[in-house]
């Protein structure tokens, strides 16, 4: 039969001649190929001194964004929660009081939300989810620690500190679907 | 009396220390050649990994399977350690060293027996690995235990006929004697040295030394894919250590063997222009740069051949090996017993032959001849 790919090869199964039998060309050959790599570049990356960079849609730890003036834009709405397939978000709402307005954008907002970090997959489906472009995926690492509880980021890791906004234009950019 | 003691003592640091950097050299070559840079954090260039490794296996727990034969168990890795340790005594590491107006020999022992020593020393080693593999009681350990008997068999023989060759030729069994025939670099218009005398010899010889070993491609007994480690899967802290350290050990031992034999030990070119201290310290670098550029070439072939099957290693191991070094034996004869006017009718031409060459029996003086035996 015709090969469509081109990429076929007859296997043949001849005599091996004298000097194959021998194996000793192929094997100088083989070690000639390693000793060439002796003198190669290292592919190593130096870990913690030196960090690859991350591809634009890596997807790390969450962050919950602020708006310019400072406000929180999750309104609790739990859509999230209901698209995560690992079920690692839960919250609970409450009703924005007054004076809160320079906390809160709009009238509901999450007095708890957290996120099971050892559930998490990092699917990035919350963050597909979410109508208020609250939630975004990071370039950051979630760190290791010993204990299980120390997994469940609570708002005060999840949210941006209003002198230390997050950057995700990155991801913005690229990873959103087009509209 | 004390010299000896101080030499056996150094022997033995230093053997230890160069097997314990062994470890970091295969490791540091593995990853060059894997396009890595390898253990770099335990000092600089990471040269304290070994002593962190040492560390670790000493402070592990010294677990012991409820159903292993206790002593056994424990015997088993000490007998691979001593017997790797022993080889070392009867290699010449360099010419004689003049020091407080006395005479001394840089070897622990010149039996005149030197390589039966050595191999003999060797066989043992493989009671190490099989009492230890047995006395685990585990299918894996029993497995490669038993293929490390059967390698160490199938190989010894091809080995001894290579080694019988060179004896041939010598004329002696002390490594002394091997080393001092092996002269300089060039005697009597060809190369001194008996890899140029007997390629076909180092050959097989450097094959059976991998397979002695138990290093890739010939690792069977250990194979950590097949086996899980074969004959030292039950082992562990500084038991496993051991095994691991005398690999490293015959490793180094056998390399040092290879140069003695074939490439004339602590002969460099050029060496009747020193005498003296300076000829036995310039000799002793050079045999240890020859072993060391033969543990290299041990690594080398490591990370670059894949490990055979087990009736390819037999089928080398019966086939290949020991008719080719016997048939090498018997050219070798051949050639030797023809320099020795063993062929001529004539009575007197004998010993007229044997008159001119005035060398003891035995010796091959005719290089030549020995070229043109190996390429028939």
């Amino acid at each position: 039969m015709e090969s469509l790919s081109n990429r076929k090869k007859v296997v043949s199964n001849k005599k091996m001649t004298f000097m194959e039998k021998l194996y000793f060309p192929a094997i100088l050959g083989g070690m000639w190929i390693t000793f060439k790599h002796l003198f190669k570049k290292h592919n190593t990356v130096k870990y913690p001194e030196v960090k690859r960079e991350f591809a634009p849609v890596y997807r790390g730890q969450h962050v919950l964004k602020r708006d310019e003036e400072g406000r929180e834009n999750c309104t609790a709405c739990g859509l999230c929660a209901v698209a995560c397939p690992a079920e690692a978000i839960t919250m609970t709402s409450e009703e924005r009081k007054k004076g809160e307005e320079h906390l809160y954008r709009e009238e509901k907002y999450a007095s708890m939300y957290e996120i099971n970090m050892l559930r998490c997959i990092f699917c990035g489906l919350c963050e597909e989810a979410c109508p208020k472009e609250a939630i975004f995926l990071t370039d950051r690492i979630v760190p290791t620690y010993f204990e299980r509880n120390d997994f469940i980021y609570g708002k005060d890791k999840l949210v941006e500190p209003v002198d230390q906004r997050v950057d995700i234009s990155k991801r913005q950019l690229t990873g959103k679907r087009p509209a | 009396m004390i010299i000896k003691l101080i030499i056996v003592v150094v022997l033995f640091a230093v053997t230890l220390g160069i097997a314990a950097y062994l470890t970091l050299m295969e490791r540091k070559v593995a990853a060059w050649m894997q396009d890595r840079i390898g253990p770099d954090r335990a000092g600089p260039f990471g040269l304290l990994q070994p002593l962190a490794d040492g560390g670790k296996m000493f402070f592990k727990e010294d677990f012991r399977p409820t159903n292993a034969d206790k002593w056994l168990f424990i015997i088993g890795p000490g007998i691979a350690m001593f017997t790797s340790l022993i080889t070392g005594a009867v290699i010449p590491w360099g010419p004689d060293l003049q020091l407080f107006g006395e005479t001394i020999s840089l070897q622990v022992a010149d039996v005149n027996i030197g390589i039966l020593f050595i191999m003999g020393a060797v066989s043992i080693g493989v009671y190490g690995i099989m009492i230890g593999g047995w006395a685990s009681n585990n299918k894996f350990a029993l497995f490669g235990a038993i293929r490390a008997s059967s390698q160490m068999i199938s190989y010894e023989l091809a080995m001894g006929v290579s080694v019988i060759t060179i004896v041939m030729m010598t004329g002696s069994l002390s490594m002394r004697d091997i080393v001092d025939q092996q002269h300089g670099f060039w005697q009597d218009g060809w190369f001194s040295w008996n890899v140029f005398k007997q390629p076909i010899c180092f050959v097989v010889f450097l094959i059976t030394a991998l397979a002695e070993c138990n290093r890739a491609p010939f690792d069977l007994p250990e194979c950590e894919s097949e086996l899980i480690g074969g004959y030292h899967t039950e082992y562990g802290a500084m038991k496993l250590g051991f095994f691991l350290f005398a690999e490293y050990v015959n490793m180094f031992i056998s390399c040092a063997v290879i140069s003695a034999l074939f490439f004339g030990g602590y002969n460099f070119p050029g060496m009747d222009y020193f005498s003296g201290n300076t000829l036995a310290i310039l000799g002793t670098l050079v045999f240890f740069a020859k072993t060391f550029f033969f543990i290299f070439v041990f690594m080398w072939i490591r990370w670059t051949l894949p490990r055979f099957r087990y009736d390819q290693l037999m089928h080398i191991g019966w086939k290949k090996m020991i008719p080719i070094a016997l048939i090498n034996l018997l050219i070798t004869g051949v050639v030797i017993a023809y320099t020795e006017g063993w062929f001529s009718k004539d009575k007197s031409n004998e010993s007229a032959s044997n008159a001119k060459i005035e060398q003891p029996l035995g010796v091959n003086t005719s290089p030549e001849k020995t070229k043109t035996g190996n390429s028939l």
